[in-house]
């Protein structure tokens, strides 16, 4: 196994699939020219030419729509926003045609498109370019909402993504490009779209974590193994389908759960993963479910306020120590 | 963080409890589950367990003070902590006697500012989400339990009210469960007292199993009259003499195979008594308004004089049990009544009592019920007495027995039946074993 970044790990699984099938093309701004404003499509105009690797004018909605059209015509179009910020111009795309066409066709047309692009918080670059935006997407039936946290969830999970025959909104998060980590060579290798994973196991506290929350969450429980409190860090990976399965199991056996989210708390995704957690494992319940989430601000640009809007290893410690009725 | 100590409910009808004696010191450091302090609750003197790891900071309430269920009696929290905002939820120090009424929690010395509690908790980092912390809950009445709590308690049979929250607000969570589930069953007997059953086969602490029947109206109608006339309990008494010779020779017969196993007189009567109450489920009963409650077993409470009144331990399932596990059962129990060292469920629930003061020479007295039990037996002492068999005068040793029935359940005719069964068993104990 190869140890890469999540950008070279995802610009290993848009090769293969290029490669792979003739009907992947990737389409969006400067991911051609410029190899991609964050170099994930680094190398991909000069092996699969114009054809396949296209740039856009500034027009999320327009080429959005283009894909949609692609996809309705047979093609698995690719569409990059540079990021999900400015996925929002394309919303009505995105919700209104390619998550309702199968359901508004009676099931004659599918979208296999995947919109993909850095989102959550980024660095010092303001309310308007540092935003979470999973739960809107989620909300939707018909979309699938996918959130890697390592370079080979990243690869197994974008292959998949591409893949798959339903229009996927795959986020991956700006600050963790330059994470590293193992990714198998096995060119065939996928993960399966809704299907959690264990990132460490522990029997006192449940943590979930998704994307930036993940490592942040190993390393809160790493300290806190210290403290004699063991964590069990779940992955979702995939936010819709939710694999709300092993979170209620690894809660059945914990009896305690933070859910740790860089969003606001507001209708978040947690606040879902929270409702059902009550629903399905109520009895086996200790202590009240314990969100730790972004604050509920615009995303401040000053570094330090900014430091105090996204949740750290602090915050997630006290939270379980909170639940574990330590303090 | 520093946790709270509060004064925890240790029986069933304790309102206040008093420091006995506090077992660890301030500055000492205390474990969960250790024993902390020895608090008189108003029929036994019982330990209570830290719940929370770390050193005592601050004792509270001193040694033969009392303090209402639910008041902060001491501090729990690391070394160096800042324990000012709890010590500020105590009230003044040394409470004044008069003015005790148990009042809910948060008892103000002065009008108190906003808690202290939310800021420091802000200030940990806990509160960034503009969601306060959890306040603590002031409603001490309000049982609070974690659901998973609630879930382990049913299904250990446990009761929650008994127990002592350690969790925010006095919440009841799984590892107050887990403490209580840890505890010995039975606290340890002497070592010097002679065993003559293995050790496991008593005082189970399960209550004996009952059925309720609805109240006839007649006797509703008998329940409401009578009570208007003698009081909430009406009580009739019926008297008899017993011939006590057999029973005597029966117990001195048991005690010459083994001086060990020491019967007395007292636990035949026991052994008799719950023989004739299976035999008479009608009396094995208690009234209960609605309904009329009869038990499978005869769980007999035996009145034992202490220092401070009268305590009655009971003797479960006493018809189920032998004459030498009843004596050595007694004179246990006895023992610790006698040191308070009863827990509540050794000395509740029983199903009918009895009350021995032969040894005190008196001949014959009545006994009060305790409810919600149908009937108490008074016993006075053996004596030797001109009695006429045959048509000669010949001496025997009689002995007076004087059931009182609460005539809402039983009804002469029936205690009366009930007492010639234990009569004519008593005068022929034979009949305890065919």
């Amino acid at each position: 196994m190869a140890t890469i970044t999540i950008r070279e790990a995802l610009n290993q699984a848009l090769r293969e699939e290029l490669a792979r099938d003739e009907t992947v093309f990737l389409m969006g701004e400067e991911v051609a020219e410029y190899d991609g404003a964050y170099k994930v499509s680094r190398g991909l105009l000069h092996e699969f030419g114009p054809r396949r690797v296209i740039d856009t004018p500034i027009t999320e909605l327009g080429f959005a729509g283009l894909g949609v059209g692609a996809a309705m015509a047979g093609l698995r179009p690719i569409i990059e926003f540079m990021t999900f910020n400015f996925s929002i111009l394309a919303t009505d795309q995105i919700i209104n045609s390619a998550a309702k066409m199968l359901y508004m066709s009676g099931g004659q047309i599918n979208i296999p498109i995947v919109f993909r692009g850095p989102g959550g918080s980024a660095f010092q670059v303001s309310s308007q370019h540092s935003q979470a935006l999973e739960s809107w997407y989620a909300y939707f039936p018909g979309l699938k909402v996918v959130m890697p946290s390592t370079p080979a969830d990243a690869k197994g999970l974008l292959k998949s993504a591409i893949r798959d025959d339903d229009p996927v909104v795959f986020i991956e998060q700006e600050r963790m490009y330059g994470n590293k980590g193992e990714v198998p060579d096995d060119p065939d290798f996928t993960i399966p779209l809704g299907v959690a994973d264990v990132k460490r196991e522990g029997t006192d506290v449940t943590i979930v974590a998704r994307s930036l929350m993940v490592p942040l969450a190993l390393k809160a429980a790493e300290a806190l193994e210290q403290q004699g409190v063991s964590c069990e860090v779940i992955d979702p990976r995939t936010i819709r389908p939710l694999d709300i399965d092993t979170i209620v199991e690894s809660v059945k056996k914990t009896n305690r759960v933070v859910l740790a989210e860089e969003s606001h708390p507001i209708c978040g995704v947690n606040a879902e993963i929270s409702s059902e957690i009550m629903e399905r494992a109520f009895d086996y319940l200790d202590a009240p479910v314990k969100r730790v989430s972004g604050a509920d601000v615009p995303m401040p640009y000053a570094k330090n306020l900014e430091n105090l809007a996204i949740p750290d290893v602090e915050r997630i410690v006290a939270a379980v120590r909170e639940v574990a009725y330590l303090d | 963080m520093a946790t709270k100590v509060i004064m925890p409910k240790l029986s069933p009808t304790m309102e206040e409890g008093q420091i006995s004696r506090w077992l660890k010191k301030e500055g000492d450091k205390v474990s969960m589950g250790e024993p902390l302090a020895e608090i008189d609750t108003d029929k036994a003197t019982m330990e209570m367990q830290a719940l929370a790891n770390g050193v005592l900071r601050k004792i509270l309430i001193n040694e033969g003070q009392p303090a209402p269920l639910g008041q902060i009696i001491a501090v729990i929290g690391e070394p160096n902590e800042d324990i000012s905002s709890l010590l500020a939820e105590a009230p003044a120090a040394a409470p004044k006697p008069e003015q005790k009424k148990p009042e809910p929690e948060q008892p103000a010395p002065a009008p108190a500012p906003p808690q202290p509690k939310v800021a420091a908790a802000a200030a940990a980092g806990t509160g960034g989400d503009g969601r306060q912390p959890q306040a603590a809950t002031s409603d001490s009445a309000r049982l609070i339990v974690s659901p998973l709590a609630a879930r382990m308690a049913a299904e250990a049979g446990l009761d929650l009210r008994s127990l002592q929250g350690s969790g925010p607000g006095g919440r009841i969570i799984k590892r107050d469960i887990e403490v209580a589930l840890s505890q010995p069953k039975t606290s340890p007997a002497p070592a010097a007292f002679p065993r003559a059953v293995e050790p496991g086969r008593f005082p189970q602490a399960a209550a004996s199993g009952y059925r309720d029947e609805p109240a006839s109206e007649i006797r509703k109608t008998i329940a409401k009259r009578l009570v208007t006339s003698l009081g909430p309990v009406p009580h009739f008494f019926l008297t008899t003499e017993i011939e006590m010779d057999r029973a005597a020779e029966m117990r001195r017969g048991i005690n010459a195979l083994d001086p060990e196993l020491k019967i007395s007189i007292n636990d035949v009567i026991i052994k008799v008594a719950a023989a004739a109450l299976i035999q008479h489920p009608e009396v094995n009963a208690s009234f209960q308004e609605k309904f009329v409650r009869y038990y499978e077993h005869a769980d007999i409470g035996v009145a034992v004089a202490i220092e401070e009144g009268l305590i009655t331990p009971v003797v479960r399932s006493a018809d189920q049990k032998s004459l030498s596990e009843i004596a050595a059962e007694v004179r246990e129990l006895a023992e610790r009544a006698r040191s308070r060292k009863l827990k509540p469920e050794e000395y509740t629930g029983a199903t009918f009592s009895i009350s021995n003061l032969g040894m005190f020479g008196i001949d014959e007295f009545t006994a009060v019920i305790n409810p919600p039990e149908g009937a108490i037996l008074a016993v006075g002492a053996m004596s030797a007495k001109p009695v006429v068999r045959d048509n000669e005068v010949i001496v025997r040793q009689m002995m007076r027995v004087t059931m009182s029935c609460d005539h809402r359940v039983i009804d002469g005719a029936t205690g009366a039946k009930f007492l010639q069964t234990f009569k004519k068993i008593l005068e022929n104990p034979l009949y305890l074993v065919v």
